[in-house]
């Protein structure tokens, strides 16, 4: 690998972190294409919404983001948990419904959690993404700390009461807190320009009083280089923003779906042309990092992802009793 | 012992536990400069600043789902929500977030939380002001639910809701608001899941919710004068609910009225009554008896509102009845 690749692209990042961020994409890719494989085979035994496409969004947030950082996800979050650093076992396991799943089997693809390393959860319900993560925002300025609190959410969020009551608060009270909208430009099978006459998400920022930014959602470095920025805004106390990332989701809402009758073949094509990590593989290739080196990353992952695989599914279940556990706190 | 009014000896709990945790803020309309619609929070902007008493916009979902986020990332919330009708929007939130999120992660994460205001049908209240709502939250698994009706209640039961990792619906009757009453002095907290027997008697047992503790102890001294002796039992948390005390006095009474003002079909009063009838069946000598408010939403004119609400004539009326069966 070129040492000196850095040398070949403008912006500040190192070639190590480049190749973070690709490693980052195809850990999400490879992951949840074995997903897809094991929701065929009948052994997701609940929904599965995929990411295919959109992983350069997570992967260009996360980047920024410490174990102690909050994240609050979606309905769509594998590639958040993933970003976050929540091991593809116990993704893959949750989705088995194995006790080493990263909820214990309680919760599957829309329900993971990995507190820990603060990743809050990913969610069955559209919206709440937002408020909750105002809240994480709130708990680090109270406590006086400088972590950051972010939401994930996609266009369909925008349109919930959650988005305006969540920005207000936000904004109103210089909360830490960065709000990425996923603009996949479907609320489900909803076009979100059927039901919004203003189509820039990015642009609503400016009603709440904080910054709004649109980036091309799958462009890593673009993604990279404005979480970056929001993101070092909330650290040093100077409020949130709105960052829409404008993306495509490849693959049906969820697995099992039908993919038709709201969006043509030929729109699905054209983004799948625009694959965000055939397109930061061009900018390595470019950059002169040897080809060699992105094979070795993507046998590694590969290999990975394999062994996460077996490891869920030569997992136990978990023990049934155990299900009246945790609905209270000393329980 | 010092004599407080209800209010005033929760405050003291709230700023003794503030002063205690400084993780503890509070959010609500008019909570912070002002002290808050029911004088909450009364003094205790000048001491904590915004941060921690914060004044919020009429944004019930939104503050209430902050709370949430806020508590799961480390601080210990207090949503002053003044009425509980206020807090319908934010019921989506609560029951798939606030009351989820503890059993979701597995117990990994936490949800301090204490959600406090005003319940209970009240002359001139109107429908939009009155509600009592508490079943839903003894429905879902994940909440406490806390009826305080007196001083020193009022203050130890805030005090053990601000200890608690559980969210706690801390539910104030506006008619215990300006009620008097000893509270003790120093540290004084009432755990949750311990009913008070008010008065005791060997001829009935009444067990009332919140403010009709109060209406329960005036039918008790009416039907103490033809001779009725009426043991009258406070629950203080709905959930966790005391049955424990309730069927000790079933075991010597063999009678039992349960007073709600809350609607009858899917309420506390049934619930409490299905539970004495499960484990306390050989000890009924009759029927247990509900006595609840009517369906009907809250009406406003003081000759609509007359019949809503369980008097101290009616709950004596159905005692009798009830010894006669």
């Amino acid at each position: 690998m070129a040492e000196d690749a850095t040398d070949f692209v403008p912006g500040q990042l190192a070639v190590d972190e480049w190749l973070a961020l690709y490693r980052t994409m195809l850990l999400i890719r490879r992951t949840e294409e074995r997903l897809v494989k094991l929701y065929a085979a009948g052994k997701i035994v609940g929904a599965c919404h995929t990411y295919i496409g959109e992983e350069a969004v997570a992967a260009g947030v996360c980047a920024h983001l410490r174990p102690d950082d909050v994240v609050f996800s979606t309905h769509r979050g594998h590639g958040h948990a993933l970003a976050k650093g929540v091991p593809p076992h116990e993704i893959i396991a949750e989705l088995l419904g194995r006790a080493t799943g990263c909820s214990g089997g309680r919760g599957g693809s829309m329900h993971l959690f990995k507190p820990e390393i603060g990743f809050m959860g990913s969610s069955g319900i559209v919206g709440p993404s937002i408020t909750l993560a105002a809240g994480g925002g709130y708990a680090a300025k109270l406590l006086g700390s400088d972590r950051v609190s972010v939401a994930f959410f996609g266009d369909g969020a925008v349109n919930n009461g959650a988005f305006h009551e969540g920005l207000t608060m936000a904004a109103a009270w210089d909360l830490p807190v960065l709000f990425v909208c996923e603009n996949n430009l479907y609320a489900t099978e909803v076009p979100f320009a059927e039901v919004s006459r203003n189509p820039s998400v990015a642009d609503r920022g400016r009603a709440y009083g904080m910054p709004g930014v649109e980036v091309d959602g799958n462009d890593v470095l673009a993604v990279h280089a404005a979480a970056g920025e929001a993101i070092a805004r909330a650290r040093a106390g100077q409020g949130p923003t709105l960052l829409e990332c404008k993306t495509y989701r490849t693959r049906a809402h969820a697995e099992g779906m039908r993919d038709i009758g709201y969006r043509s073949p030929q729109e699905v094509a054209a983004w799948r042309e625009r694959c965000p990590i055939q397109r930061f593989q061009q900018v390595l290739s470019a950059a002169g990092v040897a080809a060699d080196a992105l094979e070795a990353l993507d046998a590694e992952v590969r290999s990975l992802v394999e062994e996460a695989a077996a490891f869920a599914e030569a997992s136990p279940w978990p023990e049934p009793s155990t299900v009246t556990r945790y609905v209270y706190s000393q329980e | 012992m010092r004599d407080l009014m209800f209010v005033e000896a929760a405050r003291e709990g709230l700023a003794e536990e503030m002063a205690r945790d400084p993780r503890i803020f509070v959010i609500g309309e008019g909570i912070g400069a002002r002290g808050g619609n029911f004088n909450t929070t009364t003094g205790l902007f000048e001491r904590y600043g915004p941060m921690r008493l914060r004044d919020a916009p009429i944004a019930e979902r939104g503050f209430t789902a902050l709370c949430t986020g806020a508590a799961a990332a480390g601080a210990r919330p207090v949503v002053d929500f003044m009425f509980i009708d206020f807090l319908s929007d934010a019921f989506g939130d609560l029951f798939n977030q606030t009351a989820k999120l503890q059993w979701m992660s597995g117990g990994r994460i936490k949800m301090p939380i204490v959600l406090r205001g005003c319940v209970g049908v009240w002359p001139g209240n109107g429908a939009h002001h009155s509600g009592n709502y508490y079943p839903f939250f003894v429905h879902i698994p994940g909440f406490r639910v806390v009826v305080p009706t007196t001083p020193a209640d009022a203050k130890g039961l805030l005090k053990t809701a601000l200890r608690c990792d559980d969210p706690v619906l801390f539910l104030e009757h506006k008619g215990v608001l300006t009620l008097r009453g000893p509270v003790p002095d120093g540290e004084h907290l009432v755990p949750f899941g311990q009913a008070a027997v008010r008065r005791s008697g060997k001829d009935l047992t009444i067990f009332a919710i919140a403010f009709m503790v109060h209406r329960a102890l005036e039918a008790a001294e009416i039907l103490a004068q033809e001779g009725i002796e009426a043991e009258v039992i406070d629950p203080r948390t709905l959930a966790p609910l005391d049955i424990e005390t309730v069927l000790a006095s079933v075991h010597k009474t063999g009678r039992l009225l349960v007073v709600d003002e809350d609607f009858a079909p899917c309420g506390m009063a049934a619930e409490v009554a299905v539970q004495v009838m499960e484990r306390g069946f050989d000890d009924l000598d009759a029927p247990v008896r509900r006595l609840t408010g009517l369906p009907v939403p809250a009406p406003y004119s003081p000759a609509l509102f007359e019949p809503v609400t369980p008097g101290a004539m009616a709950i004596a009326l159905a005692a009798r009845e009830l010894l006669a069966e």
